[in-house]
C-alpha cells in the first residue's frame, strides 16, 4: 500500500470518530465559499473544534470544491493554525526583542518548568498547551503573557507560576 | 445626585495591567455607596506607563489617578476622587501630565479623549470635518492637500503617501481598492493599535477620505490575530459608524459610496509586507510578490490597489481639514509632520510619543523615557523593529529623520524604538535577527529562505570562537547577498542589526578574545 493510501484510509477511520457537523455548519453559513474564504473559514473550523482536524478540513475541501492543496497550503502557513488537539488553556508568551530585554525568557522557562511542556507542547492531561509569538504589541509594559485571550503586562516569574497554580488548584 | 463621568481604558496594555477589574471594581463600589457615575472606556492616551490610568471628569477637567490597582478602589472613593480628591494616586489634569503636555499630536489627538464607540463623542471632536471637506472640495483638492503635508508612510517604508494616491487615482479601473496595513508585527511598536483602539474612527475616516480621492469604493483592514481587543473594538466603531450613515451606500447624500470590511490575519509577520498581506487578503498563503507591478497599478485581485499603514491613514483628515501647509509646518527637511515614536524595552516610562521630526533619540529616551528602567547606562537602542539598525550611546544625539537615519545605516521605520542597558549581549541580538528572518521568511527567494539560516550558523561560530576572522567575513559577504538580492525587506533588512551590532559592538563577537589568550 502506498503512503497516499495509508494517509487515505487513515483519515477515513477517524473521519467516523470525528463529529464533522460543525464543519459542515461552518460551510453553510459561509456559502458560497471562495478560495478568498480560505482564511476565515479555517479560522472559524478552528475556533469551533479548538484545531484544524485535517478530516475535518479535508470534508470541507469536498463539500466546497477548494483544492485541498490550497487549503491545506493556506493552514500550513500561518502559525495560528494547528493540525494538532490543544489544551484548554492556551499560554503564550512573547518572545520580541521588547520582551526579551525585561526578562521574558524567564516568564517562558517559569511556564516550561511549572508546566512541564515546552514551546508548541501540550501537557497529557490535555490541559495546556504552550505556544511563543513574536509579539503581542503590548511592549511598553512588557514582559508580556497571554492565557487565553486574557493579557497580563509586567509578569514575573513569581506572577506566572500563581497564575499556573491557581488555574491548576481551581480545576482540580 | 449629578452623575460623574469617569474614564478606565479599554486599551490592551492598559487591560494587561487590570483596567477591567477596575473598571468593575469602581461601578461596584459606586452603586454600594450610591453615587452615580458613568464609566467611559476610552482608549489610551499612551502613557502606557501609568496604566491603568483612570480620570474623573471634574467641572470639565479631566483629573488622572495613575497606575490605579483594583486595591485602590476603596480609598479613592473615601479621598472623595469622584470630586477629584488627594489620594496617592492621583496626578492631577490629564492635560497636564508633562509626558502628553510636551507632545505634537495630529494623528493622536483624540486617542484617550474621546469613547471610540461613540460617533456622536467623535463628531465633537471634530471628527468627519475632513470627510466633510472632501465630498465638498473634491478629490482633486484632496491629493493636492496630501501631496503638500509631505506625508509619507508610516508603516515604514516612507513612501511619500501622496504620489501613491496619485498614482491609484490616475489608473483607470472598474474597482479600486483602498486597503489598511494593521498588521503591525514588529516588535516594541504598537501605535497602530492604540490608535485604532483609541479612536478607531479616524481611521475609517482616513479610509473613505482616501477612496473619495482615488475613486476607490471598497476598503479593507487587515488585522493581525494577535489583536483580540482592537478587533472587537473596530468591529462595534465600524458598526456604528454606518449606523450613522458614515459608511456604506450614497454617504451623507453625496453618492459617494464606500465600505470597509476588517479582516483578521493569523499570524504571519511576513504579511505586513504589502504584496504579502494582498495575498493574505485573497486568501492565500502570505507570499510576497515581484514588484513591479506595483500595488497601486496591480494589487488586490488584480486591481489598483492604496495600501497604507494605520497611522498614515488617521493623519489625513486633519491634512485634509487645515491644509497641507499646515502638517508640513511641522518636522524636518524630507520629513514632514509627526511621527509617534513607540518606546519600550529596558525603559522607565515606556510608552507613546507623538512628536515633530527632528526631537532627538536622547530626548525621547531621557526626556520621555526617564532612561532605563534598571538605572544602568544605555548601550544599544533599535529603532524601528526587529530590521531596525542598532544604535550606539554616542548616536542618541542623531534627530529623528528618514534621511539622516539612512545616512547613518539605520530606519526610522514605524517609530519603535527598544533600549538595552549595558548588559545586553549584541552576539545575542544578531543572532536573533537572524533566527527571526529564518523563522518568519515566506520563503520564496533563496537569500532570506536560507541566508537566514546560514545566518544563524555562522553567528554561532564567530560566537563559539571559529575561524572568527574567516566568519566574521563570512557573515558579512552574507549580509551583503541578503541585502542586494532578497525581494522584500525581509531579507533585505535583516542585515540591519546584524552589521551594526558587529560594527559597533565587536567585543561582544569575540574581538580582543584572541589577545587575551595571548597575554594568559
Amino acid at each position: 500500500m502506498s503512503q497516499r493510501q495509508e494517509v487515505a484510509v487513515s483519515t477515513a477511520q477517524n473521519a467516523e470518530s470525528l463529529d464533522l457537523s460543525p464543519a459542515m455548519g461552518i460551510v453553510e453559513e459561509m456559502s458560497p465559499v471562495t478560495s478568498g474564504d480560505i482564511i476565515p473559514l479555517l479560522q472559524r473550523i478552528q475556533d469551533a473544534y479548538g484545531y484544524l482536524p485535517p478530516e475535518a478540513v479535508l470534508s470541507v475541501c469536498e463539500e466546497t470544491g477548494l483544492p485541498a492543496s490550497k487549503v491545506f497550503g493556506v493552514a500550513t502557513f500561518y502559525s495560528q493554525f494547528g493540525m494538532e488537539p490543544k489544551g484548554k488553556h492556551t499560554v503564550r508568551c512573547c518572545k520580541g526583542t521588547a520582551c526579551h530585554v525585561r526578562g521574558g525568557n524567564r516568564v517562558l522557562d517559569t511556564v516550561e518548568k511549572t508546566l512541564g511542556i515546552r514551546d508548541g507542547e501540550t501537557t497529557k492531561d490535555m490541559r495546556f498547551t504552550q505556544e511563543t509569538v513574536a509579539c503581542l504589541g503590548a511592549c511598553a509594559l512588557a514582559p508580556v503573557m497571554v492565557m487565553d485571550n486574557t493579557y497580563y503586562g509586567k509578569m514575573t516569574p513569581r506572577r506566572t507560576e500563581l497564575l499556573l497554580k491557581e488555574i491548576l488548584k481551581e480545576e482540580s | 445626585m449629578p452623575t460623574t463621568k469617569v474614564y478606565v481604558p479599554r486599551e490592551t496594555t492598559a487591560v494587561s495591567v487590570g483596567a477591567h477589574e477596575v473598571a468593575l471594581g469602581i461601578e461596584r463600589h459606586a452603586q454600594a455607596t450610591g453615587e452615580s457615575v458613568q464609566i467611559i472606556r476610552n482608549g489610551s492616551w499612551g502613557a502606557s506607563w501609568l496604566e491603568p490610568l483612570v480620570e474623573v471628569e471634574v467641572g470639565g477637567t479631566r483629573i488622572a489617578y495613575g497606575n490605579v490597582a483594583p486595591a485602590d478602589v476603596p480609598t479613592l472613593f473615601e479621598s472623595g476622587f469622584l470630586q477629584g480628591g488627594e489620594h496617592p494616586r492621583r496626578l492631577g489634569p490629564t492635560q497636564g501630565i508633562p509626558y502628553l503636555a510636551n507632545q505634537d499630536r495630529w494623528s493622536f489627538l483624540r486617542c484617550g479623549a474621546i469613547d471610540p464607540g461613540s460617533v456622536e463623542d467623535f463628531k465633537d471632536h471634530k471628527g468627519f470635518t475632513g470627510f466633510e471637506k472632501a465630498l465638498a472640495e473634491g478629490p482633486e483638492f484632496v491629493l493636492e492637500a496630501v501631496l503638500k503635508s509631505g506625508l509619507r508612510g508610516r508603516g515604514g517604508a516612507a513612501f511619500p503617501t501622496g504620489i501613491k494616491w496619485r498614482t491609484v487615482a490616475d489608473a483607470e479601473s472598474d474597482q479600486k481598492y483602498i486597503t489598511c496595513n494593521a498588521d503591525e508585527g514588529d516588535s516594541g511598536t504598537f501605535s497602530d493599535r492604540i490608535l485604532m483602539e483609541g479612536d478607531p474612527m479616524s481611521l475609517f475616516e482616513g479610509m473613505a477620505i482616501a477612496g473619495y480621492a482615488v475613486g476607490a469604493t471598497k476598503g479593507y483592514i487587515y488585522l493581525r490575530s494577535e489583536y483580540p481587543i482592537t478587533y472587537r473594538i473596530l468591529l462595534e466603531a465600524l458598526d456604528e459608524v454606518r449606523d450613522a450613515g458614515w459608511l456604506g451606500r450614497d454617504i451623507r447624500g453625496s453618492g459617494f459610496d464606500f465600505d470597509i470590511d476588517v479582516h483578521l490575519g493569523a499570524g504571519a509577520y511576513i504579511c505586513g509586507e504589502e504584496t504579502a498581506m494582498l495575498e493574505s487578503l485573497e486568501g492565500k498563503r502570505g507570499m510576497i510578490r515581484y514588484k513591479p507591478p506595483l500595488p497601486a497599478h496591480e494589487g488586490l485581485f488584480g486591481k489598483p490597489t492604496v495600501v497604507n499603514n494605520v497611522v498614515t491613514l488617521a493623519s489625513v483628515p486633519d491634512i485634509v481639514n487645515l491644509g497641507g501647509e499646515v502638517y508640513a509646518d511641522y518636522g524636518v527637511d524630507q520629513s514632514k509632520g509627526t511621527l509617534a515614536f513607540q518606546l519600550a524595552g529596558n525603559i522607565k516610562r515606556g510608552g507613546l510619543v507623538e512628536k515633530a521630526f527632528g526631537v532627538t533619540l536622547r530626548e525621547l529616551i531621557e526626556d520621555w523615557g526617564g532612561g532605563t528602567a534598571s538605572g544602568r547606562p544605555v548601550r544599544a537602542v533599535q529603532v524601528g523593529g526587529p530590521l531596525g539598525a542598532y544604535l550606539t550611546a554616542d548616536q542618541l544625539d542623531i534627530p529623528m529623520d528618514y534621511e539622516a537615519f539612512t545616512a547613518i545605516g539605520a530606519i526610522v521605520g514605524h517609530g519603535g524604538i527598544v533600549v538595552f542597558d549595558d548588559t545586553v549581549d549584541m552576539a545575542v541580538q544578531a543572532r536573533f535577527a537572524m533566527e527571526f528572518c529564518a523563522i518568519e521568511s515566506c520563503g520564496k527567494c533563496t537569500p532570506c529562505r536560507i541566508g537566514a539560516v546560514r545566518g544563524v550558523e555562522v553567528i554561532d561560530r564567530i560566537v563559539a570562537g571559529e575561524d572568527r576572522e574567516l566568519n566574521l567575513d563570512l557573515l558579512a559577504e552574507l549580509c551583503d547577498t541578503m541585502e542586494d538580492a532578497s525581494l522584500c525587506a525581509m531579507g533585505g533588512m535583516t542585515p540591519f542589526p546584524v552589521r551594526s551590532a558587529v560594527e559597533h559592538f565587536p567585543e561582544d563577537f569575540g574581538a580582543g578574545a584572541g589577545e587575551e589568550r595571548i597575554h594568559e
